[in-house]
């Protein structure tokens, strides 16, 4: 696909808008996953809005950011980078192939103590 | 006033005390309910993407059966199906492009546009019942110093959910000391545990929760309560294992003397 539609369609379905960041940070800031990520959660936002989506599809960032909208309820902008790395993930997960979950590795995870809403969870998050 | 409850499907298996207690605790201070008649698994998590319909399907038919069938009061109680709830029915209401596909898809005898007020039970012990009235049920006072775990789905993003204040919130202490209980306020009480990563990244599982546990005992803690079967997985499994975890209702069914 060409990069600026990819870049365009990534913003839309962030439903945010990149534009209106002023790089304080607070995001970052505020994120718990921050020390786990490649691409920070400030430079999702930051990278979508130059159009360097490449960075974005390739980061480990994608998979350990947790969605806990911390970063959503910091931003003074109204901003929300936490939307950003979920439009990007399903940029990438949207493709044939590219799930990073498999329905047959689910039974062998279950055990007496996992919650039905983690495997849920898990799966919608990592599978198309 | 009659509520439409909604169990979820972490309910009914894993997490059977937030349900069972959740019950008996209504039953034991005369709320009406009436679990929805044919209900789904909401989701478990809310689709942020703009062009998500399908993923929300599931939600809208749970939305739409406590509007046709109650009074339009959806009770939830796990924190995630109250989150994806809360939040598709805020989609419904004003997101034009997907009340359109989402009601194209279903097909219902009237439209569905949000009529339905999603209540969390917190809100209400708070709103409805009172925290005051409990107080006059309780029968025996949990006297213990409680730490309220609220984690993130029923908090943030607070424009959506309005929950209560995302970063200073109360409404679980107040619970607390409603049930005769000492409130212990510690910095990590609103901080995630680590989510559904744990299932992919047991690491980030383990510090997370291990520094939510270890703070609330540094302040005192002698055990903590939280809505959220997936927190209450990763905390006993993920966390400093010195703390016990209840579900909130588990400690309301026992201070009402409703617990066997």
């Amino acid at each position: 696909m060409d990069k600026l539609e990819q870049v365009k369609l990534v913003k839309e379905r962030s439903g945010t808008d990149a534009r209106k960041c002023m790089k304080c940070g607070k995001c970052s800031g505020r994120c718990p996953a921050y020390n786990e990520m490649d691409v920070k959660p400030h430079q999702f936002v930051s990278y979508i809005e130059k159009g360097d989506i490449d960075k974005l599809l390739n980061s480990k960032s994608l998979y350990t950011c947790l969605s806990c909208f911390a970063c959503v309820e910091r931003c003074p902008r109204g901003v929300a980078p936490a939307n950003v790395i979920e439009a990007v993930r399903q940029e990438v997960i949207r493709v044939q192939g590219e799930n990073k979950i498999q329905a047959e590795k689910v039974p062998e995870m279950i055990d007496e103590t996992i919650p039905q809403q983690l495997l849920v969870s898990m799966f919608r998050k990592l599978n198309k | 006033m009659k509520f439409t409850y909604y169990p979820g499907c972490t309910l009914r298996t894993k997490a059977k005390q937030l349900d069972i207690y959740g019950r008996k605790s209504l039953e034991a201070l005369g709320v009406d309910f009436e679990e929805v008649k044919e209900w789904q698994c909401c989701g478990a998590v809310y689709p942020i993407s703009r062009d998500e319909v399908a993923t929300k399907l599931s939600a809208v038919r749970t939305l739409n059966s406590a509007k046709v069938e109650g009074e339009g009061k959806l009770l939830t109680l796990c924190s995630a199906c109250h989150h994806v709830l809360k939040r598709v029915n805020g989609d419904m209401k004003n997101d034009e492009n997907i009340r359109f596909k989402a009601n194209n898809y279903l097909a219902l005898e009237e439209e569905y546009a949000g009529e339905t007020d999603v209540i969390h039970y917190l809100e209400l012990l708070r709103d409805y019942v009172g925290f005051d009235n409990i107080k006059r049920a309780v029968k025996n006072p949990i006297n213990k110093k409680v730490g309220a775990y609220y984690g993130c789905l029923l908090l943030r993003p607070s424009k959506e959910l309005a929950f209560d204040s995302p970063e200073n919130p109360t409404i679980i202490e107040d619970f607390i000391k409603a049930i005769g209980g000492t409130p212990v306020i510690y910095g990590m009480r609103n901080e995630c545990c680590g989510a559904y990563v744990s299932a992919t990244n047991k690491e980030i599982a383990v510090k997370k929760s291990v520094k939510v546990t270890d703070d609330a005992m540094g302040h005192g803690a002698e055990l903590l309560v939280t809505a959220c079967p997936l927190c209450m997985y990763n905390l006993t499994e993920n966390g400093n294992k010195k703390v016990p975890v209840y579900y909130f209702t588990e400690l309301l069914a026992e201070a009402l003397g409703v617990k066997e």
